[in-house]
């Protein structure tokens, strides 16, 4: 259990992290979201004790982290993948960390099996790739079997396989009652990984609910709906007979019909009454990013325009209501964000 | 622990994971073998380690082949180690900032106050296994020459030289530990040892300009005779008259202890 | 158009790329999926002529790279988002590539709106953060409007927003008729944005298809079925020579059609509550693939297999 009560941070004049509230439960995992230069990092390193909160505190199982008698017992950290000295073979790397908290040597050769670098273990971590310095990292955090574990990016550099290994191995290490709390940029990751989300941004709490919640409370669901395309005519008919029920109906790239504001069965029903037959009726949620996205609207650091070709031919500039802002921190009204190109693709067990 | 707060209900109510493992208290025993581990685990703190060796043994032999068989009537055999540890010093300066400028420069540092946030007990170990590395293989250095100037010139004194091997593997070590206490202040290996070869080398060059001064020339007299080329000069061939480094080992210590405890201060709630 | 001809790479002993054969085409996003070590690095570095192969061809536009006049203008790559002198400005870095390939100042300007880095444009690369790396390397490869884009792991350290508008940004670019090649770990984000696949494991080619016929052909695909009429539909089904699987209130039919079970209901007068047709996730299908050609194999199971050895030794401390 993590638990943060008014955590802020000050740098000068600029504030990092402000007044952050919130509980990292045992038993799931907790997603940290948040755009660049939101204060995540900043949170990670005061949970860890590496920073100093200008007020209010955080606690791990109760204790401030640089109150816990042999912290690598309790907490588990991976922050930063490259941050090893190179120079040093990577067995020795987690001996020295080992050592610290009176943690056997052995135990050092059974977490590099686990993280599956047994066989570059007498190298040094400079040769090491992005990917191999993240198993690496997983792997110190891991080495005093703590309850509670936060990871920062895991997955970065890791290839497809790794990445469903990081991924299982965090749900397992929840379901086994550990507190796991990582933080991530992909949302469609976190939405397969992650059971509960914590989203701040410039340094501020703006969610602390499940990602089921998360999802209804910033997007909108909807129907997709397939009729014969042997009779288009069909298709006219259901749109209209849907519209008069009072379901919003838009057509989608391959025929199909994206049907908001009403249930399936409602939908159904309708299609029944005005005799047309139904090739598909599919449910959608939403998809993290989209509501993730929608929630932290204009509190983005970095926009980027999305015309590669702007200012290339001569004419006007492209109107600024097109979906980018030119300067930082300040961002239009933006369109809908048009849901996933291929929903049939996407995840949707949530 | 237990849970006060309200889970929602439909987050699965999973007990709290307790490791199999009983969890033990950590201390410096602990922190000293993990230091130890990491200062040998790196080749280039062995190739600092070896280069001194090389130059205070080397030098130090060729010196006693020089240097007039009669030097040794009031001298003691390990004066030649004096000539490689002049150069010898400044590996063990490098060495000392770079055990801890280097963890700050690779961002090892934040996983090692992650692994044990007790920092004090982190460079409390740092500064006890580096001083012993330090204190070793100069002691070693130093008997090696002493022996072997011994041996190729043959009985000819009655001066003891085992203290000059304490006292000197001690007057660079403690260098060294200087050295290590500014490379955890400033944090960074480039800025630490520029600052401590002004250390070493401000204090032996100022008097000259000083001297021109009348006011100044107590400061430069003092600077003279406690800069770190005169204590091991005075160290390695003084006599009764001029002093065997005594002193001068003493304001170094008080030097380094000042040191550290500045590192120890600065560190504590320093954001890493 | 990226065409590749029994594109062969030996180093020493080891074969990193075998005999490739394929082609990039114009107007879509394709993908370039493989595990580490599949040889997915050093094919891009054969295409942009920094590698040399051992055997085969390559060619861009029918030309080898080297034959280009103005490079820029053809293909823009991004391989690897450090790949810059930090110690210059993002700005001065855009400038010498493209005073090297005769373009215009005004367009260093216009890419570095492109990616929301004109703020920080006067700013050493070398302060960067892995995203900026990302954004200034983007910039780099649109400098001259080329007709090909390559993209080594784009989103690398972008955050949401900026994983969201490169994926615009790439379906944007192949709508316009360029070709785009883009090398992805993150299965999830590729569902998203490629048309097209091509994956290699081994330095072997596995797959050259669209998206939708590769996942049908590495995984299964099923029609979910709610209907209040359960019975009633299970009878239709068995009269029709339909098994269904029950998962709870949902049925699942495999090996047939959504439009078929459609007609059916509709003739049976039978209301469905859903009907959609699944398909397993494109990780699913890339898994399935390539489970031979990983190089470094994690355990599962961090705590059942290695605490027992663990607690054992313990004892002693």
């Amino acid at each position: 259990m993590i638990e943060a009560v008014g955590l802020t941070k000050r740098y000068g004049d600029k504030t990092a992290v402000d007044d952050l509230s919130f509980q990292v439960r045992p038993g799931m995992v907790t997603g940290f979201l948040g755009p660049n230069g939101s204060g995540k990092s900043t949170t990670m390193r005061m949970v860890l004790g590496l920073d100093t909160p200008t007020s209010g505190h955080v606690t791990v199982n109760g204790h401030p982290y640089r109150r816990l008698p042999n912290a690598p017992r309790h907490v588990g950290a991976l922050l930063d993948a490259k941050a090893v000295h190179g120079g040093r073979d990577a067995y020795r790397h987690l001996l020295s960390i080992a050592q610290l908290s009176g943690i056997p040597a052995h135990r050092v050769d059974d977490v590099l099996r686990l993280v599956g670098l047994s066989e570059v273990a007498g190298r040094r971590t400079k040769g090491f790739s992005l990917g191999m310095g993240q198993r690496l990292g997983i792997a110190a955090a891991l080495l005093g079997d703590p309850q509670v574990l936060l990871f920062d990016e895991p997955v970065n550099g890791l290839d497809p396989e790794g990445i469903l290994w990081v991924r299982n191995l965090m749900k397992s290490l929840a379901a086994e009652g550990r507190t796991v709390f990582v933080s991530s940029h992909l949302m469609s990751e976190m939405a397969l990984t992650a059971d509960h989300l914590i989203v701040i941004a410039r340094g501020r709490l703006l969610a602390d609910m499940s990602v089921r919640e998360f999802i209804a409370a910033n997007s909108a669901g909807f129907a997709r709906v397939r009729v014969p395309d042997t009779d288009p005519a069909q298709r006219e008919k259901l749109t209209s007979a849907l519209t008069a029920a009072g379901a919003q109906v838009l057509p989608e790239q391959d025929g199909a019909l994206r049907v908001t504001g009403m249930p399936l069965p409602r939908i159904s029903d309708v299609a029944h009454e005005a005799q047309v037959r139904l090739w598909e009726l599919s449910p959608h949620h939403a998809s993290l990013e989209e509501a993730y996205m929608r929630l932290t609207q204009g509190m983005v650091d970095y926009r980027s325009t999305a015309d590669p070709q702007v200012g290339m031919r001569s004419g006007p500039a492209p109107d600024p209501a097109g979906g980018w802002a030119g300067e930082p921190g300040w961002s239009p009204p933006q369109q809908p964000v048009p849901a996933a190109a291929r929903p049939t693709l996407t995840e949707d067990a949530r | 622990m237990t849970t006060t707060q309200q889970i929602p209900d439909q987050a699965p109510r999973t007990p709290s994971y307790v490791s199999p493992i009983p969890i033990g208290r950590t201390h410096l025993g602990h922190a000293l073998a993990s230091e130890w581990t990491k200062i040998r685990s790196v080749r280039s703190t062995l190739w600092t380690l070896g280069v001194f060796l090389a130059l205070v043994v080397l030098i130090g032999c060729m010196m006693a082949g020089l240097v007039g068989a009669d030097t040794y009537l009031n001298t003691p055999y390990t004066m030649p180690a004096f000539f490689g540890l002049l150069l010898g010093q400044m590996c063990l300066v490098s060495l000392g900032v770079l055990v801890v400028s280097s963890e700050y420069g690779t961002g090892m540092i934040r996983t090692t106050f992650t692994a044990s946030p007790q920092r004090h007990r982190v460079l409390a170990a740092k500064i006890l296994v580096f001083f012993a590395v330090a204190f070793v293989t100069a002691a070693v250095a130093i008997a090696a020459v002493g022996l072997y100037a011994q041996l190729t010139v043959g009985a000819r004194t009655n001066v003891n030289w085992v203290p000059t091997v304490f006292k000197g593997a001690l007057y660079v070590s403690l260098l060294g530990v200087l050295a290590l206490a500014v490379g955890s202040m400033m944090r960074h290996s480039a800025g630490a040892i520029t600052t401590m070869l002004g250390v070493l080398l401000v204090p032996a060059i100022m008097p000259a300009f000083l001297l021109f001064n009348d006011g100044l020339v107590d400061i430069a007299q003092f600077m003279s005779d406690y800069n770190a080329i005169s204590a091991l000069s005075l160290i390695f061939e003084g006599d009764r008259s001029t002093g065997t480094g005594g002193p001068q080992i003493a304001l170094l210590a008080t030097l380094t202890v000042l040191a550290c405890a500045g590192a120890f201060a600065v560190q504590a709630n320093r954001d890493v | 158009m990226i065409s590749l001809e029994g594109l062969t790479k030996r180093y020493g002993e080891k074969v990193a790329v075998n005999n490739l054969t394929f082609e990039v085409r114009p107007g879509i996003v394709t993908g370039f999926l493989g595990p580490n070590g599949a040889g997915k690095s050093t094919t891009m570095r054969m295409i942009l002529g920094l590698d040399h192969p051992t055997s085969g061809d390559v060619r861009i536009e029918g030309r080898h790279y080297a034959e280009l006049r103005d490079p820029l203008k053809s293909i823009g790559a991004l391989l690897d988002a450090t790949a810059n002198h930090g110690g210059r400005s993002a700005y001065h870095h855009l400038l010498c590539l493209a005073q090297s390939n005769g373009l215009p100042e005004r367009r260093v300007h216009e890419v570095l709106d492109i990616v929301g880095l004109t703020a920080v444009a006067k700013k050493k690369a070398k302060g960067f953060s892995m995203g900026m790396g990302q954004r200034l390397g983007i910039a780099a490869a649109l400098l001259g409007d080329p007709r090909i884009l390559m993209f080594d792991e784009p989103v690398n350290g972008l955050d949401p927003e900026g994983i969201h508008w490169i994926r615009t940004l790439m379906q944007r670019l192949a709508s316009e008729g360029r070709t785009v090649f883009v090398s992805s770990h993150l299965m999830s984000e590729m569902a998203l944005t490629a048309e097209h696949l091509i994956v290699i494991g081994q330095g072997r080619l596995l797959s050259d298809l669209s998206m939708a016929d590769f996942i049908r052909q590495n995984s299964r695909s099923y029609v979910r079925v709610r209907t209040p009429e359960r019975e009633r539909f299970l009878d239709v089904l068995r009269s029709a020579g339909l098994t269904a699987m029950e998962t709870g209130d949902v049925l699942e039919l495999d090996g047939v059609a959504a439009e078929q079970i459609g007609e059916l209901a509709a003739r049976h007068g039978l209301v469905l509550h859903e009907l959609s047709p699944q398909q397993a996730s494109l990780e699913e299908a890339f898994m399935r693939l390539t489970a031979e050609s990983v190089e470094y194999h994690a355990h599962s199971g961090p705590a059942a297999d290695e605490q027992a050895p663990w607690g054992a030794g313990w004892k002693k401390g």
